[in-house]
């Protein structure tokens, strides 16, 4: 077995919903040994779970945004349905699980031991939070002089907005992204929540631990890394805002529209229509770069009348009679196949794709071929393909190894084994609430 | 004087339009020396993208490419001519990291792929950034920004349920993917550097989509587990959820399941709490008591401005942000005052205000931005310097067209 990159690396993760975890995710999954500390008198907000028993009928009636937490395996919440959620078990693997309340002085020690004996501590809570805590890098670093600690708070450890609470979707709203991916004929209200700064920080956070592993390496210094979600969302959008400073443009809702390409759109195929088709209906989506590209399109249409007026005769023209265009376009796609179509139309040199939802991915025969589902049997959960790795290394082959930690998983192997707790010790943390694999039954 | 991460680190980059460059520009930013090659006349074709400045097509004026490029050093090549294949393989040679983005089959085709230049350099971290990865049977087939996010991403989630499924904006999947091969990057590197041996990494930005932390690996893992696919969630459903209309625009608050009281509390009907309608979090999630708390809530939203209901939000612990232009957010005094915006000075735009720093580093930290270098600004530099051309020689390249 090739050894991973991030083998001998410990982290500490208090990390909470998606942009911290996610960060550990990806340490984790090269070699990482990263240990989840989590409180078991606090549900962590959208982390493991919104409620912790929830009842039945809400599971089975939950739709939209509200099923990434209901969608149990089997929509049955379990015994412990903290284990069994898609929100926190699409991160959760090869990561270990123990349980404290690191406000309380017992927990507070076992965290400082924790901290002693590992090499780089990652958090993505509000600012203050930390503060309250006494875990500041300035209060850690006489425990461990070496250590890397990255803050992610959503805008920063200074400034007006240092304690403003977010989810990636109200930071992005922040930083300009909701505005911008909205449609243009509907006002922002008409659009859920999305989550890419999230996934941005996430992955800019384990390059920045990249880079301070690697200077400690060299010169055994550690350091703290601050990275605020939006400073670091903002340069994604970055051309936007360079035509805000070049020009003084103030861009506004884009929708499926592209400065230069038309067609760039998505185009109904058959199937159900949305309203009735609740996830079922099926799109295409094309993207027409240049007028050779048009050219093909039109010959695969059948070189229709409407496409030989002169509005639509340069892409700028098509860009100005878009939906009259787009009207055109979906008459001729609405009646096909979109797998067919889009073998079409790849086949023509045309850049399109279907609008793939999970079932499609789940058979696709790109993603089978390569591997990327994978799967994992957890004792809470059975077994499951999930989404795997997101790239590879041709020298280091790698797998997923361990199923979605459960909460307070490993309390034996990192109290006694790791932190050198003794039999008696851990039995009074057990009774003082510290440790376990439960939330107590009245938490909500 | 501290040092930058990456100070010492060389990097080959043979990258365009957004994702390689964005790959190595976050090495870039954090101290790697880069040698962007681009071909001779045109460059890289994102100098041909908008948006420029003054609206006027110049390859020196694209915005998207000055931003992606700050920090490099730029030099033009003709990768078709053996001259111009021979300077890379010299260049490799003295590289840790090499980045490219063609086609899968064209590095080969040029006899640059990772199997010829790791012999002359075994430590060579050789990064591949393709739209559906090195293999499989839609390796060489087309994508594009929109199109990788229907077919890997969460497109089918994000939208109106009664409307068209909507991309995400600008150019956020390929960023995404740039940002994907920097961790990866840094993971050979830190390993060549620990065992002396390189390798190649395959970045597919359709596999980047559909382990994408944004919703998708959620519904995916749900199917998983329930055999049911996603909707697009219905936005005006949601109690004291989601985006709202206030008096100046539009606010993104939470309070469901969360902080309902908080949320009573502040928009002075604290006897919500007890109203049978909303007192527990399963009644809160349906539809109808979110038509119905409307009743109490849009006239608070109406009555306060952006920043002000947000503002009070976060005063009352709610997770809230406003619905932000651009031209907000650069005005906003927050991100100012922590001096996230840079100036960088140009010859052909002059002085402008770019998106600074995604990260603060205490001990290696990043320095400020150099501008995107010129076409072929340091050709001559880097061929007399690395690799010892004289002026005759760089002359006769020249006249060859292989610069």
């Amino acid at each position: 077995m090739v050894k991973l990159p991030l083998e001998g690396v410990r982290v500490v993760d208090i990390t909470g919903v998606w942009a911290g975890p996610h960060c550990t995710q990806m340490l984790a999954e090269w070699g990482a040994e990263v240990i989840r500390v989590e409180p078991r008198n606090v549900l962590q907000p959208a982390t493991r779970a919104v409620l912790t028993r929830p009842p039945l009928e809400q599971v089975r009636a939950s739709s939209g945004a509200a099923s990434m937490f209901y969608r149990f395996p089997n929509r049955d919440p379990g015994q412990r349905a903290w284990n069994r959620s898609p929100s926190f078990n699409s991160h959760a693997r090869n990561k270990l699980g123990m349980t404290m309340d690191i406000m309380q002085p017992e927990g507070h020690e076992a965290f400082l031991r924790l901290i002693a004996v590992s090499d780089v501590f990652i958090e993505n809570n509000v600012p203050e939070t930390l503060e309250r805590a006494h875990l500041t890098y300035e209060e850690l670093r006489p425990k461990n002089p070496q250590l890397i600690m990255l803050r992610m708070p959503g805008y920063g450890l200074s400034g007006p907005y240092k304690n403003y609470r977010t989810f990636g979707s109200h930071m992005e709203g922040m930083a300009g992204h909701h505005l911008l991916r909205s449609y243009p004929d509907l006002d922002p209200s008409m659009l859920g929540d999305a989550y890419t700064g999230d996934a941005a920080a996430g992955l800019a956070g384990a390059f920045a631990v990249m880079l301070a592993l690697r200077h400690r390496r060299r010169t055994g210094v550690g350091q703290q890394i601050e990275l605020a979600l939006a400073e670091n969302f903002v340069p994604y959008l970055g051309e936007v805002f360079m035509d805000y400073t070049m020009n003084g443009r103030v861009a506004g809702p884009q929708g499926n529209s592209h400065p230069t390409h038309a067609p760039h759109n998505v185009y109904p195929c058959k199937g159900p229509a949305p309203a009735e088709g609740n996830g079922h209906d099926r799109w295409i989506a094309m993207d027409i770069a240049t007028q050779e590209e048009w050219e093909r399109l039109c010959a695969l249409m059948g070189e229709p009348a409407w496409a030989k007026e002169p509005h639509f005769a340069d892409p700028l023209s098509r860009g100005k009679h878009r939906e009259e265009m787009d009207r055109h376009i979906a008459q001729w796609t609405r009646d096909k196949d979109d797998y067919e179509l889009f073998h079409t139309l790849q086949a023509a040199g045309i850049t399109a794709g279907p609008v793939q939802n999970e079932a499609d991915a789940y058979r696709c025969p790109q993603l089978e071929a390569r591997g990327f589902f994978e799967e994992l049997t957890g004792p809470e959960t059975g077994a499951h393909a999930y989404p795997g790795l997101i790239f590879k290394m041709s020298a280091t082959p790698n797998r997923l190894r361990r199923y979605p930690v459960r909460l307070g998983e490993d309390n034996e192997y990192a109290y006694k084994e790791l932190l050198g707790y003794s039999d008696a010790e851990y039995r009074r943390l057990e009774e003082l609430g510290h440790i376990g694999m439960d939330y107590p039954p009245d938490m909500p | 004087m501290s040092m930058t991460a990456l100070a010492g680190v060389r990097v080959l980059d043979l990258t365009h339009y957004i994702a390689g460059p964005h790959c190595t520009k976050l090495l870039a930013d954090y101290g790697a020396g880069v040698i962007k090659v681009e071909r001779p006349g045109t460059g890289d074709p994102a100098r041909s993208l908008g948006p420029f400045y003054q609206d006027t097509p110049h390859l020196e004026g694209s915005g998207l490419f000055l931003h992606l490029n700050t920090n490099k050093r730029g030099i033009t090549l003709n990768l078709k001519s053996a001259e111009g294949k021979d300077i890379v393989r010299r260049l490799a040679q003295k590289s840790d990291i090499l980045v490219e983005n063609f086609s899968p089959g064209v590095m080969e085709g040029l006899g640059l792929d990772y199997q010829s230049l790791a012999p002359a350099n075994p430590r060579l971290v050789y990064v591949s950034i393709s739209n559906f990865g090195q293999t499989g049977p839609y390796r060489d087939l087309r994508a594009s920004e929109i199109v990788s996010f229907a077919m890997g991403g969460p497109m089918n989630v994000t939208g109106h349920p009664e409307r068209e499924p909507l991309k995400l904006g600008g150019n956020v999947v390929a960023y995404h993917a740039g940002a994907v091969a920097a961790y990866a990057t840094m993971l050979a590197l830190y390993t060549a550097e620990d065992t002396g041996e390189g390798q190649q990494i395959d970045v597919s930005v359709y596999e980047t989509q559909t382990g994408f932390r944004d919703r998708r690996v959620v519904y995916l893992t749900a199917y998983a587990y329930t055999g049911e696919i996603g909707e697009r969630p219905n936005p005006e459903v949601r109690l004291g959820a989601g985006t709202r209309p206030c008096a100046d625009g539009y606010v993104n608050i939470t309070a469901m399941g969360y902080r309902f009281s908080e949320l009573c509390q502040m928009i002075g009907h604290p006897e919500l709490v007890k109203d049978q309608r909303f007192s527990t979090v399963a009644a809160r999630m349906q539809p109808e008591a979110g038509e119905a708390f409307d009743e109490y809530y849009l006239p608070w939203l109406m009555s306060h401005s952006m920043r002000d209901a947000v503002a009070e939000s976060q005063a009352h612990h709610l997770l809230a942000g406003p619905i932000n232009s651009v031209k907000d957010i650069m005005e906003d005094p927050h991100f100012q005052g922590r001096g996230f915006w840079e100036t960088v000075d140009h010859p052909y735009t002059g002085p402008l205000l770019y998106p600074g720093r995604p990260f603060l580093m205490g001990e290696t930290p990043r320095l400020p931005a150099q501008r995107a270098p010129l076409l072929g600004e340091h050709t001559v530099q880097v061929l007399r310097e690395e690799l010892g051309y004289t002026q005759e020689e760089v002359l006769l390249l020249r006249q060859q067209g292989v610069i």
